[in-house]
């Protein structure tokens, strides 16, 4: 038995180490550290431009994506832009991560480098068009020198700059010359009129090798010398181990070691059967003193009682309380959302080794900064001292921008305290990622409305209760205005339907589950509730729910956009076969407005039976149509798995749900036909990884409350519909 | 006792235990990295590839049990059916994340090497222990009807 006298607890820890490393970032000048910062210097014929581009005389032009590839398209994004900005040839266009550097490739809206809130290529279309602009101007320039011709007289066909002469150059044969052309004057984008990709086609950029195996994942990377890790983890969130036995362990052909981290107990191996057959065969005694040991029933029964009153005000207009008093018919609902988990299939994985004077790690880093900032505190480095080599990612909805780093961070405190000294790669089980935490917290709503005599809504009242993710992270300084955590009732504050009396209200409640955003974060609640209770209002009004819709969000005209061309697509308002039915929800999230008209029946087992789905979308100007399109269909089948099954409960603090037989996600079959269809828009790009996720709960639920009658309230339906 | 596996037409002498998933041995013995991990009990596909033909989940079948069979993964596969569909995949740029696309691929292959032309509801049953969490399922289920056309031509 090996007797542990000191444990940090890993949260306080973590969160720490986090909160420490936010506070540090505007401090420090990042050093640049990987390949992108050194290769102008040591090589005269590359021509790099910014660090976004560079182009090498083998004319492949080369782009370095600040944001991680985990799906959503940033790589294609990225070079979507660029591409047409240079007149790129398709072929000639390569796309890499860019190193974890915050002074190059900072997110404008964060300031540090990192992905999230579907802000991807909102954040980098100006940045991206006057990079491949300025790009541009330098190989023309270059050409103009070379050829003794005006700059004017030149243009680019395919990646070949031409002349009416017949000159003729690539990119490639231009580099060196436009290495040290210096511009005469600014560089100025394009304008919309000469795109030749942006709103157009452009293919994927990494499509290829992730259809013959060559895709390289972090759970995939091989270093010389590398041992593989796996952490035998507490039962309940917040215990720490407090002694354990390896003797089997050691025992188990492969194990090289065990030693105890804060968190759990490491073993390592030679691969990672070996480390898990190790891991099972450990006997460790937790210390759950700290422990959370309360069930999610109840959580959720507390949470309901709360609800009953008024919380601190996150929006007050009129007077919500004597216009309920003063309708002519109130109603009321209470709605309850389960925790969730990301489940992306990539399980929760990194890779670490020592590097020089400092460490490398290759992983799918959602929030570079932040993790090595972490990274560093941990292992008592200088942030600079900690490179990071982003790799893709087998999904994400989130759960890879953890504010506590806790894939990097438990990394590092294994590599700590490792006798081994070489590579070490962590994996977790499924079975650790479900039960892991990190979830979408479980929210109560509490609704009140009224309606005057003349079928007015005149009154909205929502109580929301919940946990915040936000409070006590580095982002509690932007995410926390006026005391309220946006991201708890984002979704329902901001609500553009016009009703004179209308408040918003949340009691944040402390929890021992850690939680974290989820694919469209507090729009997978407030969405639901407040798209659901405007339909059972228009009910009491005995109005008809797309015309209540249009009245109430008369002066939101690209809320109106979506809609009426969701509603013109899908023909709603014509008759729907016997046994189906059609709800629609329309919800603006990271600046995008989405509406969606679901069709449903009722399934063999008793469940919605998804036919078809009409989607329209405004996400201002599209760049790459076609990611526009997946990203919407993507967003309504993980929505639907959400919505319809999804549910992590927890027993006296344990998690019931270990893997997918229990975690149930949507599969093919489940999966309806999806028609998306884009306004079109002059407006600047914004969100589209998320924004397709918060409508399809309640055009699902509407429907279904137009079928059978049940309005469902209490999520996921596999609950819902029984309790209904 | 070394277990010997023949996986895309090599044949490879290992050291392991014999309740090694096949799974792992590909991944970390072997090196072919195409075959994923994404729940290790047979739930989600990721781990797909041809036992003597059949798509198998490597991840719960243990080495001692296809010792002498032929295995085929996503680095290996080929024919008629398999080129059509990876060129299906790519004209309809099916994968997003990308981590399920091996497996999805290997039981798309599969399915149209049994039936060449099947209908939405044969690729829902032939489909549905692949799981992507990307949801990318429309394009799969477009990617299959394309890739039987592929073949016809």
């Amino acid at each position: 038995m090996t007797l542990l006298e000191t444990n940090t607890s890993r949260r306080s820890f973590l969160r720490g180490a986090g909160a420490a490393g936010l506070g540090l970032v505007i401090g420090f000048r990042f050093e640049p550290h990987g390949v992108a910062g050194r290769a102008a210097a040591q090589n005269a014929d590359v021509f790099e431009p910014n660090a976004f581009i560079r182009i090498t005389p083998d004319n492949i032009v080369t782009i370095f994506c600040k944001h991680i590839e985990f799906g959503q398209g940033p790589f294609t994004g990225f070079a979507t832009i660029i591409a047409d900005e240079l007149d790129a040839s398709r072929d000639q266009i390569q796309v890499e991560h860019a190193p974890a550097d915050a002074s190059k490739y900072a997110n404008l809206f964060f300031k540090i480098q990192g992905t999230g809130g579907s802000t991807a290529m909102a954040n980098s279309w100006d940045q991206l068009r006057q990079a491949g602009a300025e790009a541009r101007a330098r190989l023309v320039q270059a050409a103009a020198e070379e050829w003794g011709v005006p700059s004017t007289e030149i243009t680019i066909d395919g990646g070949v700059l031409k002349h009416a002469s017949g000159k003729q150059a690539s990119f490639g044969a231009l580099c060196q010359k436009a290495a040290i052309t210096e511009l005469k004057s600014a560089a100025t984008p394009k304008t919309p009129d000469q795109w030749t990709y942006i709103g157009k086609t452009f293919p994927k950029v990494d499509t290829k090798p992730k259809t013959n195996g060559e895709a390289v994942f972090t759970i995939d990377v091989k270093l010389p010398d590398m041992l593989t890790c796996v952490i035998a983890r507490p039962p309940r969130f917040g215990a720490t181990p407090k002694s354990f036995d390896a003797t089997a362990a050691l025992e188990v052909n492969g194990v090289a070691e065990v030693f105890a981290v804060p968190h759990g107990i490491a073993v390592l191996a030679k691969g990672y059967w070996q480390a898990r057959k190790g891991a099972d065969a450990l006997q460790v005694e937790w210390d759950e003193s700290a422990a959370e040991t309360r069930g999610s029933a109840g959580i959720m029964a507390h949470y309901k009682e709360l609800a009953a009153k008024t919380g601190q005000i996150a929006r007050n207009d009129g007077d919500a309380e004597s216009a309920l008093e003063n309708g002519a018919t109130v109603i009321e609902a209470t709605y309850s959302f389960p925790y969730l988990a990301h489940a992306p299939l990539e399980p929760n994985d990194c890779v670490i080794h020592r590097d020089g004077d400092g460490v490398e790690l290759l992983l799918g880093s959602q929030l570079q900064t932040i993790d090595q900032m972490t990274v560093a505190a941990v292992l008592g480095l200088k942030p600079e001292q900690v490179a990071i080599k982003t790799m893709l990612a087998g999904g994400s909805f989130g759960r890879r921008a953890t504010p506590a780093s806790d894939m990097a961070a438990e990394a590092a405190l294994v590599l700590k305290a490792a006798k081994h000294q070489g590579p070490i790669k962590v994996i977790w089980s499924r079975e650790d990622d479900i039960k892991g935490g990190f979830y979408r917290p479980l929210f109560v709503h509490k609704l009140r409305g009224a309606v005057d005599g003349e079928g007015n809504i005149v009154s909205w009242d929502q109580v929301i209760v919940g946990q915040s993710f936000v409070f006590g992270s580095p982002f509690e300084q932007t995410l926390v205005k006026h005391g309220i955590d946006e991201l708890m009732v984002e979704g329902a504050s901001n609500m553009e339907y016009t009703i004179p009396n209308l408040r918003v209200s949340v009691h944040r409640e402390e929890v021992g589950v850690p939680t974290l955003w989820w694919r469209s974060v507090g729009h997978t609640h407030t969405a639901y509730a407040v798209e659901t209770f405007l339909d059972e209002l228009a009910a009491a009004a005995g109005a008809d729910e797309l015309e209540l819709r249009r009245k109430l969000l008369a002066n939101s005209p690209r809320h109106l956009g979506v809609l009426n061309l969701v509603v013109e697509k899908a023909g709603w308002g014509s008759p729907v076969a016997d046994g189906r039915a059609r709800g629609i929800a329309v919800h603006k999230s990271f600046n995008t407005f989405v509406a969606q008209i679901a069709e449903i029946s009722k399934g063999e087992d008793g469940l919605p039976k998804l036919e078809k789905v009409w989607c329209a979308v405004d996400c201002g100007q599209p760049i790459n149509p076609d990611v526009i399109v997946a990203q919407i269909q993507g967003g309504v089948g993980y929505g639907l798995s959400g919505v319809l099954y999804g549910a992590i409960d927890l027993e006296d603090g344990r998690v019931v749900q270990s893997n997918f037989d229990e975690y149930r996600a949507l599969r093919i079959d489940e999966m309806p036909e999806i028609e998306v269809h884009i306004v079109p828009s002059t407006e600047k790009p914004t969100g589209i990884g998320e924004p397709g996720v918060p409508p399809i709960g309640p055009a699902v639920a509407n429907a279904w409350a137009k079928l059978t009658g049940q309005r469902v309230k209490e999520l996921p339906f596999t609950r819902g519909v029984g309790n209904a | 006792m070394p277990v010997s596996l023949t996986v895309n037409g090599k044949t490879h002498s290992l050291d392991l235990d014999d309740d090694t998933p096949l799974l792992w041995a590909i991944r970390d013995e072997i090196g072919l990295t195409g075959t994923k991990f994404g729940c290790g009990i047979a739930q989600c596909g990721a781990c797909t590839v041809f036992i003597d033909g059949s798509a198998t989940r490597s991840c719960v079948t243990p080495i001692a049990a296809v010792e002498g069979a032929e295995i085929v993964t996503i680095e290996g596969v080929s024919g008629k059916p398999a080129e059509a569909v990876q060129a299906a995949w790519n004209a309809l740029d099916v994968p997003q994340c990308g981590y399920c696309q091996s497996g999805q691929i290997m039981s798309a292959v599969a399915l149209l090497s049994e039936n060449g032309k099947p209908t939405d509801d044969d690729i829902d049953q032939a489909m549905n222990g692949n799981l992507c969490r990307c949801a990318t399922y429309v394009r799969i289920r477009a990617a299959i009807h394309d890739a039987a056309k592929r073949m016809e031509g």
